[in-house]
């Protein structure tokens, strides 16, 4: 054949072919092993849906509130994403905004703060949820708690008036009780949430944080990333579970004292972390019983931290004491099919 | 390619094209050329010589002290003898015949059926019927499975031996059980097929047509009831797998006197659609494309096997082997593409995985390289390797490939170890 040109040649006997049909390039294939086919689901695709299924309870949000509400959202995404940007410069990885990852947490976590939050706590927050929560353990997939709720958990210790909703909205005042309906029950037990109807609260007319507190949306959001199976039903439904039947409990104990399941399930973070925070992937369990045991552990850590704990909603170190736990967990998994088991 | 539906909560489910397509003989090739196994002490071939001229259905061996051997397809002269490296450093030797002249068949092959000749001779028919387990003392077979169902998507080969050519099949049953003296062989269909296999004299069970019910584990446990351990293989636990196709040529080997030559296998092109074509067995992937009509672009894959389980191959020139079932072709566009991201842990592997391993937890001791702790804690070795796993990984994680890596290197560990312990 007299070739001049060099060729990079895998194998002598199976030379690459040059172009039949009069390409310059020559021909070469991709060398991969199986399978070959792909059902196309991305990691980005799954962030933009969940971005997507948030909207409905963020716009709410952003309605009653107002421009303060669109800015912190619009922060929190923001110094996420710069946060991301700069850790992966710093670590020297590749950039990987693109995953939606970073968008997501930002989305998230500015969901849980109220209108009023100043803005070097959107800051401070992100950071601890980015720089602490995901990058410093290796970036997404490594992250053993779930980011949002580490940066709530870590500012609502610091710094306790700015996420007392009544405090922080007083100068609001829409067509409903501006106090936070968890605050009043722990305050004034079943007495204090007489004037809480349990739709108007899952519609959205209570004070809180700007994207926790609709739960016609975050539900109708929910209901679409589980039907997709971008989050484990398992979890979900159990954490909600896990809530209502403590809370049952509770209330049939001292009805005077303790609210009943449904006023739980309405108020506070419970949606939005059912939906959203508990199902995050890398600090969740996998396998069918574990993912139960974690949901309805989380409802019910939940639960005792707002009766009987000193916080008003126990959302975020719930969430994060399971998170704690989820290796162990995961641990209790069926036996492989053909494993043989071993015994001294 | 099947597409994640809408609905994501439910599994994805793959089925098997049970609906074989025409099958069309394709004529011979002006050139074959025959990868020959190297044997174990790497002794090459030295009874092939270039300029010999080779009957077919003559069988080409490697010199004294090895088992290995191949048959030639056509008629003509060896023009070339070199070696070649196969996937996992496996060492072949490719031995090139020029066609000339019309077919002359080789008489080296006696009709007389025995354990003896099968090992001799067809083991290099096509589907590559495993006789040599017959004579390893340390494996007592009690059973004989037939695989009427092809092992990945989109092939049609057993399928089509079922449905075309039951007579073959009946002598194929017969000569097995003579020869191997077992009266335990039970072939295995999808459920449109059982008329014809009740005709072959084999015990007929049904098979489900969803992926991956007809790799072999699979049928050990589902349609056999016997789950094989992770530790041993299918052999060891008493069983062997032929496929339809094998068992119908040795049928017909020994009712011709000739030895099939012509393998049948699926061709898919980049439309999707599939045709099942006979060649010779030898014949390289390009002439295969050609007669099809089917063209291959830059940045292409060329898939040697099924879209799950083949192994995308670099080169036109390499041959069909007697156990290539089936050539896809698929574009740059369609393939899958895998990216270095890390397990996000989001669980569609673990439960897509129809043996239950904890893929999660295992891909990350594979990408860590700690295999024996792969094998010991999150059961490397009970992969059945239907690559599920990686169809439905969200970060793309090439999950199969790891796992036949860390086998293969879990292998050279055992075996390295039992040479210095």
């Amino acid at each position: 054949m007299g070739k001049e040109k060099k060729l990079v040649v895998p194998h002598a006997l199976f030379p690459w072919q040059p172009g039949k049909e009069g390409n310059k390039a020559e021909k070469r294939f991709i060398v991969a092993y199986g399978p070959h086919w792909h059902d196309g689901g991305k990691i980005s695709t799954k962030n933009y849906n969940i971005v997507v299924a948030a909207l409905p309870a963020v716009l709410m949000g952003i309605s009653q509130y107002g421009a303060p509400a669109l800015g912190v959202i619009a922060l929190s995404m923001a110094c996420a994403m710069v946060w991301e940007f700069v850790m992966n410069v710093v670590m020297g990885r590749s950039v990987s905004i693109g995953d939606g990852s970073a968008m997501v947490t930002g989305l998230l976590f500015g969901m849980l703060l109220p209108a009023t939050a100043p803005w070097w706590v959107v800051l401070l927050g992100t950071f601890a949820a980015i720089v602490i929560g995901k990058q410093i353990f290796g970036g997404i997939g490594f992250n053993p708690l779930n980011p949002p709720l580490l940066a709530l958990a870590m500012l609502v210790i610091s710094f306790d008036g700015i996420f007392d909703f009544n405090e922080a909205l007083l100068n609001y005042d829409l067509d409903f009780a501006m106090t936070y309906p968890l605050a009043n029950l722990k305050a004034f037990g079943t007495a204090g949430i007489g004037e809480f109807g349990l739709g108007a609260l899952f519609m959205g007319k209570q004070a809180g944080a700007i994207g926790s507190t609709f739960g016609l949306g975050l539900t109708i959001g929910g209901i679409y990333l589980l039907l997709r199976g971008y989050i484990r039903w398992e979890i979900s439904l159990s954490f909600l579970a896990g809530i209502f039947i403590t809370a049952l409990l509770f209330n049939m104990a001292d009805s005077a004292k303790y609210a009943g399941p449904a006023f739980h399930l309405v108020t506070g973070y419970t949606l939005i972390a059912a939906f959203f925070l508990i199902p995050e992937d890398s600090s969740s369990p996998v396998n069918f019983i574990p993912m139960l045991i974690f949901g309805v552990l989380a409802g019910v850590m939940t639960v005792l931290i707002r009766n009987i704990g000193a916080y008003v909603d126990g959302i975020p170190f719930s969430i994060l004491l399971l998170n704690l736990a989820n290796p162990l967990l995961d641990k209790i998994r069926p036996k492989a099919i053909g494993k043989v088991v071993e015994n001294a | 390619m099947t597409k994640r539906p809408f609905l994501g909560v439910v599994k994805p489910r793959l089925y098997y094209n049970v609906v074989p397509d025409e099958v069309e003989e394709l004529p011979a090739p002006k050139k074959v050329t025959l990868l020959l196994k190297n044997g174990r002490n790497g002794g090459v071939a030295d009874a092939v010589k270039v300029g010999d001229s080779v009957k077919t259905g003559q069988r080409l061996g490697v010199s004294a002290g090895s088992s290995e051997y191949v048959i030639s397809s056509i008629t003509g002269t060896i023009s070339g003898v070199a070696p070649y490296v196969g996937v996992f450093g496996q060492v072949f030797t490719a031995i090139t015949i020029d066609a000339g002249g019309q077919d002359t068949w080789d008489d080296g092959f006696s009709k007389e059926a025995s354990l003896d000749v099968a090992q001799r001779f067809l083991e290099y028919i096509p589907g590559c019927p495993p006789f040599a387990v017959f004579s390893d003392t340390g494996k007592t077979i009690r059973s004989i499975v037939i695989n009427g169902m092809d092992q990945d998507l989109s092939l049609t080969v057993n399928q089509c031996v079922v449905q075309n050519e039951a007579e073959n099949l009946k002598r194929g049953v017969q000569i097995l059980k003579k020869i191997t003296g077992l009266d335990r062989v039970i072939m295995v269909v999808p459920e449109n097929l059982v008329q014809q296999a009740s005709t072959t004299g084999a015990e007929v069970k049904r098979v489900g047509n969803r992926y991956p019910e007809s790799l072999p584990r699979m049928i050990m446990k589902n349609v056999l009831g016997q789950v094989v351990s992770a530790g041993e293989t299918i052999e060891e636990a008493g069983t062997v797998f032929f496929s339809a196709e094998a068992v119908a040529a040795i049928g017909k080997a020994f009712e011709s006197g000739q030895l099939p030559v012509s393998k049948m296998l699926t061709v898919a092109g980049k439309d999707g659609k599939t045709k099942n074509v006979k060649v010779r067995i030898g014949s390289s992937l390009g002439d295969v494309l050609r007669s099809c009509q089917t063209v291959t672009h830059d940045r292409d894959r060329l898939i040697l096997g099924g879209p799950m389980t083949g192994l995308a191959t670099y080169s036109e020139d390499l041959p069909v082997g007697p156990d290539t079932d089936g050539i896809v072709v698929q574009g740059e566009a369609d393939s899958a593409q895998v990216t270095d991201y890390p397990c996000i842990n989001c669980g569609e592997c673990v439960r897509v995985c129809p043996v239950k391993i904890p893929v999660n937890m295992l891909v990350r001791f594979l990408e860590a390289r700690l295999y024996e702790d792969a094998n010991q804690l999150y059961d490397l070795n009970c992969c059945v390797e239907c690559g599920l796993c990686s169809y439905v990984c969200t970060s793309r994680i090439p999950v199969l490939h790891y796992i036949k890596l860390g086998k293969y290197e879990l292998s050279l560990i055992e075996t390295s170890e039992a040479v210095n312990g």
